[in-house]
């Protein structure tokens, strides 16, 4: 690091550009990721914060994807799952969009989820409606409604009293409301033309020796993880793809910007480096102090483009989806830097074929 | 010491070969400068090339310090050049960034076992001071004349206490004055750390003040017996 640390110094005003370059994108790349999980927070948080192995949906038609909105299981597809073998629990949960009014007038569209008081056992310390007629406020929904504990909120021409305001679950970019699964089933049968649905999806615990393809056969239904179950939220692939997609090609902009750096900058250096090959340095020590030197640029770089992101994103956080995490800022920033060291590492190889020879016949001087 | 037993070194050239060293054979004592002079392609680089550890000859072999250095690996050949090589640009190819002191420490550091680094920087000062560079440690080449900048090349050249010092047409880019200046600075660098000099000079004035003078032509050496 001893010609790498002194050319940093030497020709500051170059690293200083190529640095306020990874600082940009590494600030780009900071909110997308931000963004995208602020947004996919928006979308899934609902569904994300309860802890089960499985979600179960009423099998599609011919090529049809699972999807939230199209799906219905019955009361009879519900006991075949909670009977079945291996299976701790099965819940059924109901999801509607329907107008919240409070009282004093502020209305919603909001994401009605019907559940029973049992699935307290998968939903954490979420608090849900423990008797008819009440319904249980994400803070999201109490703000939009402007309506706190003991107030009155009327969904589908019936009125629920807001027996607890608690969480931040949101789906499909909606403020979740949680009512109980008999009332939902009321506002969900006014809202559909055909018989009165009993849930949307069932959430599943599943122990030892549980078959779920034979039960998923046996009830006419398909099941399957958390992450292909957050695909069938509609527009959530897409949105989420759209971002990460992005992503990736930012991560892949800086890899080529910073190889293209350092390949212009070991390419000026090539008569130094076919210099010091001749007087008897080793490729090896050449290449690390190139390294090194990627590395101190690419540190400093995504230190502060990440740290400006955390500043900002944390200001911003309020009125925008934005969510600043390990997930958003570190794991984006260990990225940035090995892709650069990949794409200083791409430039470096030149250096392995200097040929210290030249230095005698000045052909570089 | 150095001894080039019937040295051959060929180029491919195309379909053909060009022989840019035919079968020389010359030994440097210790503590002495042998000149080399010739026309301009007849050889002299190539030479110093072989001598110095850079290629390989074709044929024959190049003894440093009674090690064929046509014989080893590239990593020995390496370190052959950091510990017992010292060579004079013709250019003076210095590192842009570094001082003149700088250009000296950082022989101790081309990836040789860290001990090499004690007492650098001591040696490196002591070796300004005795090519008459005390006083301009921390300049860069850009604030250096050319000559300081030659001083500061056979400075770094001297560094790693080599056993042969290889110089190639060192005063091309300087006035007669510095020139002579520079050749006598080189002799008496000779004389002081005993090394076994090969110098290429093209300056018919510095041939009196070599111990042994040789003329190259078309890759032929011949030894040009003494005036005196
Ligand atoms: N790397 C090389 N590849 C092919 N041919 C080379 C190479 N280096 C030198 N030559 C050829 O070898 C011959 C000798 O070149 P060399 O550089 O040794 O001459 P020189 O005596 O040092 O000349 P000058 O006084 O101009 O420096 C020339 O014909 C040259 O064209
Ligand atoms: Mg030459």
């Amino acid at each position: 690091m001893f010609v790498a640390l002194r050319d940093l110094r030497h020709a500051r005003g170059r690293f200083i550009l190529i640095g306020s370059v990874v600082a940009l994108i590494t600030l780009l790349v900071g909110f997308l990721g931000g963004l995208t999980q602020g947004l996919a927070n928006a979308n899934i948080s609902s569904l994300t914060s309860l802890s089960l192995d499985r979600f179960v949906f009423e099998q599609p038609g011919d090529g049809q994807q699972l999807s939230f909105s199209d799906s219905t299981v019955t009361r009879e597809q519900a006991s075949t799952w909670s009977t079945a073998r291996g299976v701790d629990a099965a819940e059924p949960i109901g999801i509607a969009t329907a107008k919240a009014t409070a009282t004093g007038g502020s209305q919603t569209t909001a994401a009605l989820f019907g559940v029973r008081h049992s699935l307290e056992g998968m939903a954490g310390d979420q608090t849900l409606p423990a008797g008819p007629g009440q319904v249980v406020l994400s803070q999201p929904a109490a703000d939009k409604l402007d309506a706190t504990t003991g107030a009155r909120v009327h969904i589908a021409g019936a009125s629920y009293r807001v027996a607890a305001v608690d969480g931040s679950a949101q789906y499909s970019h909606m403020p979740v409301i949680w009512m109980p699964l008999a009332d939902w089933q009321s506002v969900a049968s006014a809202q559909s033309a055909g018989a009165a649905p009993y849930a949307t999806v069932l959430a599943v615990t599943l122990g030892d020796g549980a078959d779920t393809a034979a039960i998923d056969h046996a009830a006419a239904t398909e099941s399957t993880g958390l992450i292909p179950a957050l695909l069938a939220i509609d527009g959530f692939r897409s949105e989420i793809g759209s971002l990460l997609m992005m992503m990736a090609l930012l991560f892949g902009i800086s890899a080529l910007v910073i190889g293209a750096f350092f390949t212009v900058w070991t390419l000026q250096r090539l008569g130094d480096i076919a210099v010091l090959k001749a007087l008897g340095s080793t490729t090896g020590a050449l290449v690390r102090d190139g390294l090194g030197q990627a590395l101190i640029v690419l540190v400093v770089g995504v230190g502060l483009g990440i740290g400006i992101t955390a500043g900002v994103g944390a200001l911003i956080s309020g009125a925008v989806p934005f969510v600043v995490s390990q997930l958003t800022t570190l794991v984006p920033a260990v990225a940035m830097i090995a892709l650069g060291l990949a794409g200083a590492g791409f430039a470096l190889r030149s250096v392995t074929r200097v040929d210290p020879l030249t230095a005698l016949n000045g052909q570089n001087a | 010491m150095i001894s080039l037993e019937n040295v051959t070194l060929t180029y491919p050239d195309g379909e053909r070969t060009v022989v840019a060293v035919d079968n020389a054979t010359l030994a440097v004592p210790a503590g002495s400068v042998t000149a080399i002079t010739g026309p301009s392609g007849s050889g002299k680089s190539s030479l110093l090339a072989v001598a110095a550890g850079l290629i390989k000859p074709t044929s024959g072999r190049a003894m440093i310090d009674g090690v064929d250095a046509a014989a080893l690996s590239r990593e020995e050949t390496t370190r052959l050049r950091r510990e017992k090589i010292g060579i004079v640009f013709q250019s003076p190819s210095l590192v842009p960034s570094l001082t003149a002191l700088e250009q000296l420490e950082v022989m101790r550091r081309l990836g040789g076992p860290r001990r090499e680094r004690a007492g650098a920087r001591g040696r490196a000062a002591e070796l300004l001071d005795a090519v008459g560079l005390a006083g301009s440690e921390h300049k860069r080449p850009a604030q250096l004349s050319g000559g300081q900048r030659q001083r500061v090349n056979i400075a770094r050249a001297l560094m790693n206490e080599p056993r042969v010092l290889i110089v190639d047409e060192p005063t091309s880019a300087l006035d007669q004055r510095r020139g002579a200046a520079i050749i006598e600075l080189i002799l008496a660098m000779t004389a002081e750390f005993g090394t076994s000099t090969l110098l290429v000079t093209h300056d018919q004035s510095h041939l009196p003040m070599a111990d042994a003078v040789e003329r190259m032509v078309d890759g032929v050496l011949t030894r040009v017996e003494e005036a005196a």
